[in-house]
């Protein structure tokens, strides 16, 4: 025996193994006296993790400031990591718009979805926040931090309009406070999401410069005021506790702050900047400009309903409000009844055949519609929410195509501003009283006409219409004036090359032969 | 010499290289084109409005021959591309004035 330990040893593969043995002997040693590995994680986490006088003896105040911290970092992670989901939609949207229309165009179309990002999220933090949010006042889901206390108020009809808030620019101050960095992270990629809803309907034929401009408008103004009126203790989310209008008009993730309010500017913006060259004949006829990447428009649309779960889901601000499991759910079902039902009206009624263009479009339609209800409906209606707006999307695009004469590449009127207003109006009609007690001063859950609530529609109506009015309002005026400063078209023979290098500096596709589809149609 | 252009189409591109090769000449130019002749072109929609795209995806190859190989490329190159559908293509000759090895400097016959 001795010889062959003799014999093992002196092989240099021997005394190796042998010096692993001990090495790990040692450790194993060492590690039985230092506490321990724990593998199963049962023994990680004690009482001594808890912030106490005496270590590992916590007394109950002691505990109970703990619990409530730990509630309240639940609900920080939580919106946090939704408002990253969120973060993600924007290559969502560039890969979709950039699929949808022209490889010659790819690197402006990138461009301005790239570049919105920022423009909007400065726009924001030196001023769109502080008029949106400065009046909210407690932070409830987020500690109950309450400095953000100074709305803009008139007295009409002997009640307080909030209008703007006044607290927040460059979240200095008052502001600097972890909720209400955490609130403005979160609430400024859903303004990046309407930012960037325009740039698809207005794709092809926009200086970048102007296009710039816009983006500073959108994140500093545009955006924020109506989102104040819903989102940040404004007049509309009052008209339940002053005029007694069902819970005031309710929006959950934004069908009319986000979707709504991008789908007017997009429609006003294409109604002013006017078609690409070669969309549309002496005779009013539309002629087909068809996408370069249907691949990137599908792989968009997945990363978009990805994030969305963010956006809805995102919206309680709070991990510990446990109806984020209906509300994912419920954002899940309408995206799927939205595709079902455009790829099948496609299919058997208009073109008969499943457009995969129009297939992501009743996808994002779906989501577009159930953002505003998603919390309040059951599943059921999630599913009839969606399939009405999958069957709405396509229409509206021949609508908008065809009867308004309005060019728009991707179909960003239909999908944000058509579903978005449906999905407002779908909450005053389905909203089922499960939710909500208490919402925007109120008491009670929130319901809609079929459970008993006609005031909470009436008030839906209300918010749909001011949109609408407000965001026309304003859009058209910056337009306008950017159309009379700087223009808003490219010279036609840049566009009719494509935009790339005269507007960028750089063709996108630099090297690879373009398909014949870059090319401009004859408008006839 | 001469010079044999084929179009044909572009799935029958690999059985025709690999024809030329067996019959003595590995070396050919190919050049991707679009045209149509009597074939019709095809009825694609873009969200909801249709269109026609008239021309369809072609292979050019050109490859230049010595005078008494003429007869049984095209032949070979005939065979090959066939498919009895309307679409298969077109072989057009013509004659070449010389040819030069850039790296030998040769010309005429051995140089194809």
């Amino acid at each position: 025996m001795k010889e062959k330990m003799k014999g093992f040893l002196n092989k240099k593969s021997g005394a190796v193994i042998a010096c692993m043995a001990l090495v790990f002997l040692a450790l194993s040693v060492v590690s039985l006296f230092a506490g321990g590995p724990d593998a199963s994680g049962t023994a990680t986490g004690t009482a001594s993790d808890v912030s106490s006088a005496v270590a590992g003896k916590p007394t109950l105040d002691e505990l109970a400031n703990t619990v409530g911290h730990n509630k309240v970092a639940i609900n920080f992670v939580w919106t946090l990591m939704a408002g990253f989901l969120v973060m993600f939609m924007q290559p969502g949207f560039a890969m979709v718009e950039t699929g949808l229309t022209r490889a010659k165009n790819v690197a402006h179309t990138m461009g301005m979805n790239f570049l919105i990002y920022p423009l909007g999220m400065l726009g924001f933090y030196a001023c769109g926040f502080a008029l949106m949010f400065g009046g909210i006042g407690a932070l409830g889901t987020m500690g109950g931090y309450a400095g953000l206390n100074h709305e803009f108020t008139i007295n009409l009809f002997g009640k307080s309009f909030g209008l703007f808030g006044l607290n927040g620019f460059f979240l200095q101050g008052t502001s600097y406070d972890v909720a209400v960095f955490t609130l403005f992270l979160f609430q400024m990629v859903f303004m990046d999401t309407t930012a960037t809803i325009p740039t698809g309907a207005l794709a092809e034929r926009w200086k970048f410069l102007s296009f710039c401009i816009y983006g500073i408008f959108v994140g500093t103004i545009i955006y924020p005021i109506f989102g104040n009126w819903v989102w940040g203790g404004g007049w509309l989310a009052m008209l339940g506790q002053n005029f007694k209008l069902g819970h005031g008009h309710v929006d959950f993730a934004g069908s009319s702050v986000v979707h709504l309010t991008g789908g007017v500017l997009a429609l006003i913006g294409a109604w002013i900047v006017g078609p690409r060259i070669g969309k549309f004949n002496k005779d009013g006829s539309a002629n087909p400009i068809p996408g370069h990447n249907i691949p990137m428009a599908v792989v968009g649309t997945f990363i978009l309903a990805f994030g969305w779960f963010g956006f809805n889901a995102g919206s309680t601000l709070a991990g510990t409000d446990l109806r984020i499991g209906i509300v994912a759910v419920n954002t899940m079902l309408a995206s799927a009844t939205g595709a079902m039902a455009a790829t099948l009206w496609m299919w058997l009624v208009r073109t008969k055949k499943p457009d995969p263009s129009m297939m992501c479009n009743g996808m994002l339609a779906g989501l577009v519609a159930i953002t505003a209800p998603c919390a309040f409906v059951n599943s059921i209606s999630a599913c009839i929410i969606g399939l009405i707006s999958g069957v709405l999307v396509v229409e509206s695009v021949y609508f908008v195509e065809g009867k308004l004469k309005l060019d728009d590449p991707v179909g960003a009127i239909s999908v944000h501003g058509v579903n978005g207003a449906f999905g407002c109006l779908a909450l005053g009609l389905f909203a089922d009283g499960s939710y909500g007690d208490g919402w925007n001063g109120v008491a009670g859950t929130v319901k809609g006409l079929f459970y008993g609530d006609a005031s909470q529609f009436f008030a839906q109506c209300i918010g749909v219409l001011s949109n609408i009015v407000y965001v026309g309002i304003i859009s058209f005026l910056v337009f306008k004036l950017i159309e009379v400063l700087f223009g808003h078209r490219p010279e036609p023979e840049a566009e009719i090359y494509g935009l790339d290098i005269p507007e960028m500096g750089v063709a996108g596709y630099s090297g690879i032969k373009l398909d014949r589809h870059s090319e401009t149609p004859i408008a006839k | 010499m001469k010079k044999i252009e084929a179009i044909i189409r572009p799935a029958k591109l690999d059985l025709v290289c690999e024809t030329l090769d067996k019959i003595g000449y590995p070396g050919m130019m190919i050049t991707e084109i679009e045209g149509h002749g009597k074939q019709k072109g095809l009825v694609q929609q873009w969200r909801g409005k249709e269109y026609k795209v008239g021309l369809l995806p072609k292979t050019k190859i050109e490859v230049v021959v010595r005078d008494q190989d003429l007869d049984k490329t095209v032949k070979a190159i005939r065979e090959a591309a066939f498919t009895g559908e309307m679409g298969d293509g077109k072989i057009f000759v013509s004659t070449i004035e010389d040819a030069i090895r850039i790296r030998t400097g040769e010309q005429g016959n051995i140089a194809v």
